[in-house]
Order: structure tokens, then sequence, then C-alpha cells
């Protein structure tokens, strides 16, 4: 196999005196999609911050195409590729739900100030494009029929799609997907677990996923790795992991077995 | 995808005319009634001091409204603007056009420039810093001033300064209040505004969105206090008296005052507040007489207290009078801004 896409070692994390993250380990390949599972504060989402430059790491490697990213501000971060999407929803709440989008497509648009202030021909047919590219991401993600909604009055499963659409305009070749069936009712988890893999294909991506959800986890990942207390604790194929002893006693509790 | 079809004539509700004609209709009617001496000289510094502290405003509306960065110095940019542009009228300029509008300029710079060097530093943190900042730097402002004169004699010091050339006129005053309404348009619909309220939203999803977050929050805080500079050097040719007392603290609150009540996000309730605000001041002045003059402080108490029951989100939270929309600009997700009935 080539370089892999993106690649941590020793990665270690401590608040203070505690532990949070402690030599985590991970190679993903492009097109791979890893499932990252783990009973709550195992320290997933700790990973996804100091992999996206949200925190500082206090000591390993972080390497994306080969290129080491440790340090890189978290707008530089997603500039390289790698976008995420959050636990507790961050949208940009009073903003449309096409805004949404169109300020993470801005970044390409590049028009300047003094353009932007007089708002010249090339600023409106540059405004044209974008809103044209945010409708079309829209449509895939399934809001095209509410792109002038302010995002706070979606409903929530499409809350969560705008967050993969704001992500997915960035461009990126590695989507971090942060628990995106929380709080999902079964039909909708199963319309989710269709439109990663729909995304995943069409953009040609890698994911890495944390979930809680067993059947989106076992259902999408062909490789998963498990964490508790800041390690990883076991990865493999769902069916290995799920015969891992260290991994159900994390679950269940020591004995817990039945 | 076309843009949603607007009214069909022209003068009807978002009609493309509707907005230069009710700005022809508005200078106008302020020159007829000028020259017709229903507008005595008092209401029309009144009038233009209205249109002055607007663009004002307008500055602090980009730096708060939309970026949601809290500055409690607005004031001190406005009266920076005021001298510079009042001392290089005084020793070079005369009164000569051009000195003017480089005076002018100048104000809007040197404003901007000091902007800068507050903000670079303290826009690389999250939060309330710059509130903390800009406080203290409203402080050293005034202290300046009311010291100036032991520098620079022509600026009077804590007794003001006088013999600025009256050059500023309501077409002078009217042209900028216009530039700037247009200018903070054009930037909130564009890739810039919807930036500023990505990071008023959630900085920390704008940063992780790929948005350069300090880069954003210092160009709004610098542009907005580019507008505030602009508007105290016409307010330095317009009224015969400056000083340092015009530029304090209270002063600041004041166009925060205008910014919430008119809306947080909405240049036009900006507009329409900042005109109300310094005519209601006036207003309450003629009304309440000399002897009670001093309760107009429970009145403007009042009003916000009135306001933010009935309308919480200031008087056009986040909408905009349509015929101010450009094209292709919609935002916020609100509708646009609908007569309440």
């Amino acid at each position: 196999m080539a370089e892999p896409l993106l690649q941590i070692k020793g990665l270690t994390k401590f608040f203070g005196g505690l532990r949070a993250v402690s030599d985590f380990h991970l190679d993903l390949g492009q097109g791979e999609l890893v499932g990252l599972i783990g009973p709550n504060g195992a320290g997933k989402t700790t990973v996804f911050n100091l992999i996206t430059g949200m925190l500082p790491l206090t000591s390993g490697e972080v390497r994306f195409r080969g290129e080491s990213i440790v340090g890189l501000p978290p707008h530089r971060v997603f500039g390289k590729g790698i976008a995420r999407t959050f636990q507790n929803i961050r949208l940009f709440k009073e903003a449309t739900v096409e805004d949404n989008v169109k300020v993470v497509l801005d970044a390409r648009a590049g028009y300047s100030l003094p353009a932007a202030a007089i708002r010249t021909p090339a600023v409106l047919r540059s405004e044209v494009a974008l809103r044209e590219e945010a409708q079309q991401l829209l449509g895939i993600l399934g809001l095209g029929g509410r792109t002038d909604t302010a995002a706070k009055n979606l409903p929530y499963g499409a809350q969560r799609r705008l967050e993969m659409a704001r992500a997915l305009a960035g461009k990126p070749s590695l989507l971090l997907l942060d628990e995106p069936a929380a709080g999902m009712n079964p039909a909708e988890v199963r319309e989710l677990v269709s439109l990663i893999r729909d995304v995943k294909e069409k953009f040609g991506l890698s994911i890495l996923l944390i979930e809680h959800q067993m059947g989106v986890v076992m259902n999408l990942c062909p490789r998963i790795v498990v964490m508790d207390f800041g390690e990883i604790i076991g990865e493999g194929t769902p069916a290995e992991v799920q015969g891992n002893p260290k991994v159900l006693e994390a679950y269940l509790g020591r004995g817990g077995v039945a | 995808m076309a843009d949603k079809p607007r009214g069909k004539g022209f003068f009807a509700p978002g009609g493309r005319l509707l907005l230069p004609a009710v700005l022809v209709a508005f200078y106008v009617l302020a020159r007829v009634l000028v020259a017709a001496g229903l507008l005595n000289g008092y209401w029309q510094l009144i009038l233009d001091q209205s249109l002055i502290v607007a663009t004002a405003s307008l500055g602090l509306s980009l730096i708060y409204g939309f970026c949601g960065q809290f500055s409690l110095g607005h004031a001190a940019f406005y009266g920076l603007g005021a001298y510079t542009a009042g001392l290089i009228s005084k020793l070079w300029g005369h009164g000569d056009p051009l000195w003017f509008v480089g005076s002018l300029l100048a104000g809007a710079v040197v404003a901007g420039l000091v902007a800068v060097v507050i903000g670079l530093p303290i826009l690389r943190l999250r939060s309330d810093y710059l509130g903390i900042a800009t406080l203290g730097f409203g402080i050293i402002v005034k202290v300046l001033m009311d010291n100036s004169g032991k520098l620079i004699p022509e600026t009077g010091g804590a007794t003001g300064m006088t013999g600025v050339p009256m050059v500023a006129n309501l077409t002078w005053v009217f042209i900028v209040a216009v530039a700037a309404i247009f200018l903070v348009r054009n930037l909130v619909f564009s890739r810039f505004g919807r930036s500023w309220v990505a990071i008023r939203e959630d900085e920390v999803a704008a940063d992780a969105m790929g948005i350069n977050t300090t880069r954003a929050k210092t160009l709004a805080f610098v542009l907005g206090c580019a507008l505030a500079g602009l508007a105290g050097a016409l307010y330095a040719h317009r009224y015969p008296f400056i000083h340092p007392s015009s530029f304090d603290f209270l002063k600041s609150i004041d166009f925060l005052i205008i910014v919430v009540l008119g809306g947080l996000g909405s240049f036009s309730g900006t507009v329409a507040t900042a005109v109300a605000w310094v005519f209601l001041l006036e207003g309450l002045r003629a009304v309440l007489g000399v002897a009670f003059v001093d309760y107009r402080g429970v009145v403007y108490a009042l009003i916000l207290v009135a306001v933010i029951i009935l309308r919480p989100r200031g008087l056009l939270g986040g909408k905009e009078w349509s015929a101010l929309l450009p094209r292709l600009g919609r935002r916020d997700g609100r509708e646009e801004a609908k007569p309440h009935g």
C-alpha cells in the first residue's frame, strides 16, 4: 500500500495530570473508512481536536499526505483537506443554510476587498457561481428545499446533514465525523448510513467516524479502533472487535459477559 | 438560480429605483425645508449630526453587530478622526476643498491605523478582551486630548479646539453617509460579511471551517474604526468647537446603544436608530425644557428597557430594509423586514 493519507504516531494529550489520550496511533489509507469507538470519556473527540489543531498536543506526530500538520491552526488544517463535524452541532445558527455552506466555499471565491466594497460585476458573477455551487451541494445532502431558512430552524437531523454539507464545501480528502447519528431515530439512521456511503463515493473521501450507535459503525466500517481511558484497547474488523474480551470488558464491565 | 422575483414596478418595494428615489427625495426635502426657512440653523445642525452619527454607528455595526466583537472605545476613534482632520484643516487647509477631502481621508486612515495596532494583538484572542482593551484605549485617548495642548497648542487641550474651517455642510455629510451605507451593505453581502457573521455565531467552528478568524476580525475592526474616524473628521468641519468630552466613554456607550437598539446584524436598523436617537436627544431637550434637561437620562433608560422588552433583538435584529438589499443579497435566514402592522 502507498503511504497512508493520515498517519498518527504516539499521539498523547495531558490535561494537567489527566491523561486524555495516550500513545494513540492510526494509519488511515486513501479511501478508507475507519470507525473510532469507545465508552464515554474514552478520548475519541479529543483525538479529533488534536488532529484538527483545535487543541495543542502534548507529544506525538500527525502526518497528512506525509507532511506534519502538528502546530497548524485549525483553519490551516482545514485548508490542507481535513474537515470535521461536531458532536454538539456547531452551525452558524442565525445564518441561512446557504450561507453556512457559502462561507466555506468563499475561501476559493477570492475577490478582493475593494471589489467587494463596490460590488463589481465580477463579484456578482462570483456570487452567482457560489450560490449555484452551494445549492448543488445542499441538494446532494437533501437540503435543497430549505436553503433560505436560518440554520437554527432546521430539524435536528437536517442540522447534522448541514454540518456535513458545510464540511464537504471545503473539498476535503479526509472527513472526521463526530457522532453523526447521535439523537437520530432508526429511520434517520438508516438514511444517514446510506448518505455517508454515497458521499464517500461521490467525493472520493476517506472517513474517520466516531459513533456510539453500534449498528452504524458495524455496518459502515470495515475497520474499527476501540479506545478506553485514552488508550487503544483493540482494533480490527467488526467481528474481531466484537470478539475482543478487552473491548467487551470496557463496555460491559468485568464478568458482565453473558 | 435566479434572484427571487421582486415587485414589478421600479418604485415598488424591492424595485431597483426605490432606494435612489428615497435618497434623492430625502436630500431634496431637506434642502427645500432649509430654503423655505422651515429648518433653522440649529435643526440643520441636528440633521447633519444625525447623519454623522449614523456613519460612525455603521462602523460599530460592522464590528459588533456583524462580527460580534465588543468595542467600548468607538468614540475614541471618532475623536481621533476629528482631531486629525481638524488639525490638518486648521493648520494647513484653511477651508480649501482639496485639503478638506484630504483631511477626511486622513481622519479615516489614522483611526484605521490605530485600530490595526490595537486589533492585531488583541483579536488573536477570543472572548471579550477587545472590550477591555478598547475601554482602556478610550480613556487614554481622552487623557491625551485633554493634555494635547502642551504638545500642539492648536488643539486647545482640555479647553477644546476652535478655528477649524466650517466647510462641511448637508451635501457633504449626506454624500459620506450614503457612501458609508452602500459600502457596509456591499461588504456585508460579500464573502467578507459572511465570514464576520460566521465568527459572531461560532468562532471555534469558523476557525475549524477554514476561516482565518484573526484576519477577518481585524478587518472588521479596522474598517469600522476607519468609518468612525471619517465621521469624526466631518464632525470637526461642521461644529465650531471640538472638545475632548465629546469623545469620552459615555459617547462610546451611545454608539453601542444605537447598534443594539437598531438590532445586531442589521445596518438599516443602525442607520434608522442613529438618526432617530440624535433627534430624540435634541427633541427631549426641547420637550423637557431647561429645568428638566437632566431627566433625559431617565427617558433614555426607559426607552432602552421598553425596546429590550418589546423587541429583544432590537428594532430590526438581523433583518434589513428590503430596498437596501443588493442583487443576490439575502442573509441571516429571516425574511426581509416587513412593516409591522
